[in-house]
């Protein structure tokens, strides 16, 4: 069953300018529990896309249902919203409070949580993120990425069936990034998680189920990690790249090493090289 | 303009319970014209040290002398000092602010006291210097695409001409096309007018391939400081720091670890390839 289900999704910003068509008539369905990454150069539709989610835009033509429900319908937004948690790319844009926890606890409390329900979604969370040891800490005084955990808490908080980072990585170090997409793989894998993962970064999206490509406001591409990232030619000329391992793994094959299939990751690479030796 | 620090420390809110060690007992020498990258976990105290260079953090103790100033010294003027030390922060478009690509860029010179001829001289070769057309210059910064405005902020500093040029993450959040044309734009710079550049990143990838020198700070501490080659052959360590190695460099580390006679270092794709083909070779692998 598809979670999200987006029809003939068009989307024009107006500037002085004039206007600038972000999305024309893009479709694309995700389905309960998958794990989907979306890729494209600065300016694809990528984010506008993950903003049709949960509601923050609405259709300018086509439509977008979330779990079944129409996010044009304005008496479902609460719902939606709810359903659909959404991590931007800067945590200072996301954080409310003056305590860490607090900051956890904001989403379920407006929602009506009783409290001694809301200390445990807060302790899940915090350990999730694993910034537990931060938690009566003062949000401005942790680094970008402790900020990114916390509001990636803030969200896990909300129990949405649907989590939506858009670029939550790009200012994280390569730890954090791994902790970051880490927990989003479990929460996809144990807790059946949908997962909407926007990314710059080719060796995160090949952990999802399925990769989408989105150039000029329309999907461009889409299916395995494997399937994708072998169309190395069409991702370049998309302001694209490839994973590195693939990328000499391309190389390899070009000087005649009977190099099988594509190969997205060093441990693949080094597999497919101890074979041939 | 050489910078030294001797045996600095720096420590936030000193005496309150949020007390953090940034820094400790750090000392590094930055030589004209250098490369250097800059890398260490969030929270490591890079964007601290980053900071000394221009005197807009002051050590708690130790020395920060950067052209002969003492940054610590009573009445000293860091005026000077920021117009030659240029730092372009993380998200630096989220400082533009300016109705035009024009006047912001021309913010930092006018500041400067330059003649209104110099300062619009400067504000296109700036703009050539980061790829973007000049025609550009009467647009608001804020219609521009996420990679155009970061570079229109790259420029602003550029514009100041700084001997010193400071870039915290500067391709956080640019697709990959958008990455490598702003890299490539401060390799060309580094290379033609032989300005000292220090990048702060968290790709590996990026500072395997472009800097001569890279620093590793962990937990405030200088751990390594040294070429890539040599820094990046201590895989386990940096991983256990929250960092990483290049991923070509962790495909040789891997195929060492199988018995492969690989070396343990590559920086970039096609050195990967060469040190594997020739292993091949010399295992007897005919094809």
């Amino acid at each position: 069953m598809s979670i999200v289900d987006v029809r003939e999704l068009r989307h024009v910003y107006q500037s002085n300018d004039g206007e600038t068509i972000a999305l024309d008539g893009i479709d694309l369905t995700v389905a309960s529990g998958e794990f989907v990454a979306i890729i494209g150069r600065n300016g694809s539709g990528k984010s506008t896309l993950a903003k049709h989610f949960n509601a923050i835009l609405m259709p300018h033509r086509g439509r977008v249902l979330v779990s079944g429900l129409d996010t044009r319908e304005e008496a479902l937004l609460w719902q939606i919203r709810q359903s659909v948690g959404m991590v931007f790319q800067n945590p200072d844009n996301q954080i409310v409070a003056t305590v860490v926890e607090e900051d956890v606890a904001f989403g379920p409390e407006n929602l009506g949580v009783p409290t001694s329900e809301i200390v445990e979604r807060v302790n899940d969370a915090l350990k999730q993120v694993d910034m537990e040891a931060s938690r009566t800490h003062a949000p401005h005084l942790l680094s970008g990425g402790q900020k990114q955990r916390v509001a990636i808490a803030g969200v896990l908080a909300m129990h949405p069936q649907i989590i939506v980072l858009d670029e939550a990585t790009a200012m994280l170090d390569p730890m954090g990034r791994r902790e970051v997409i880490e927990t989003v793989m479990r929460l996809n894998r144990t807790e059946k998680m949908t997962a909407v993962l926007i990314t710059h970064h080719m060796d995160e999206a090949v952990r999802a189920d399925r990769v989408v490509v989105i150039d000029g406001g329309a999907v461009v591409l889409s299916g395995t990690p494997l399937e994708v990232f072998s169309q190395y030619e069409q991702l370049e000329r998309l302001g694209l790249d490839v994973p590195v391992a693939t990328k000499l793994g391309i190389e390899l094959k070009k000087e005649g090493l009977p190099i099988k299939g594509e190969v997205l990751t060093a441990a693949q690479l080094v597999e497919e090289l101890c074979r041939l030796d | 303009m050489p910078i030294r620090l001797n045996n600095v420390s720096f420590t936030y809110s000193q005496g309150t319970p949020f007390e953090r060690h940034a820094l400790r007992n750090v000392d590094l020498s930055i030589a004209d014209g250098e490369f250097v990258g800059i890398i260490g976990q969030t929270g490591s105290g890079k964007s601290t040290l980053v900071q000394m260079f221009n005197g807009l953090i002051k050590p708690t103790s130790g020395s920060v002398i950067v052209n002969d100033i003492l940054t610590t010294a009573k009445g000293v003027k860091l005026k000077p000092l920021r117009e030659q030390v240029g730092l372009v922060f993380q998200f630096a478009e989220y400082q533009l602010f300016a109705e035009t690509v024009a006047a912001d860029i021309a913010f930092g010179p006018q500041n400067q006291g330059l003649s209104p001829e110099e300062v619009c001289r400067r504000v296109d070769q700036a703009l050539v210097t980061v790829g973007l057309p000049v025609e550009i210059k009467d647009r608001s910064p804020f219609e521009l695409s996420g990679g155009q405005m970061r570079r229109v902020a790259v420029a602003g500093v550029l514009a100041m001409n700084p001997k010193v040029f400071i870039l915290d993450e500067p391709t956080a959040g640019l697709d990959p096309q958008g990455r490598d044309d702003i890299l490539s734009q401060i390799a060309k710079l580094h290379k033609e007018r032989g300005i000292t550049v220090i990048l702060v990143s968290h790709s590996m990838e990026d500072v395997a391939r472009l800097v001569d020198r890279v620093i590793v700070i962990h937990e405030g501490e200088l751990k390594y400081d040294g070429r890539p080659a040599d820094v990046f052959r201590h895989g386990a360590e940096l991983k256990s720091m929250g960092l990483g190695v290049p991923q070509a460099t962790e495909v040789l580390q891997q195929l060492r670890s199988r018995g492969w006679n690989v070396p343990e270092v590559a920086l970039t794709v096609e050195e990967a390839k060469t040190a594997i083909l020739l292993a091949l070779r010399d295992r007897g692998y005919k094809g």
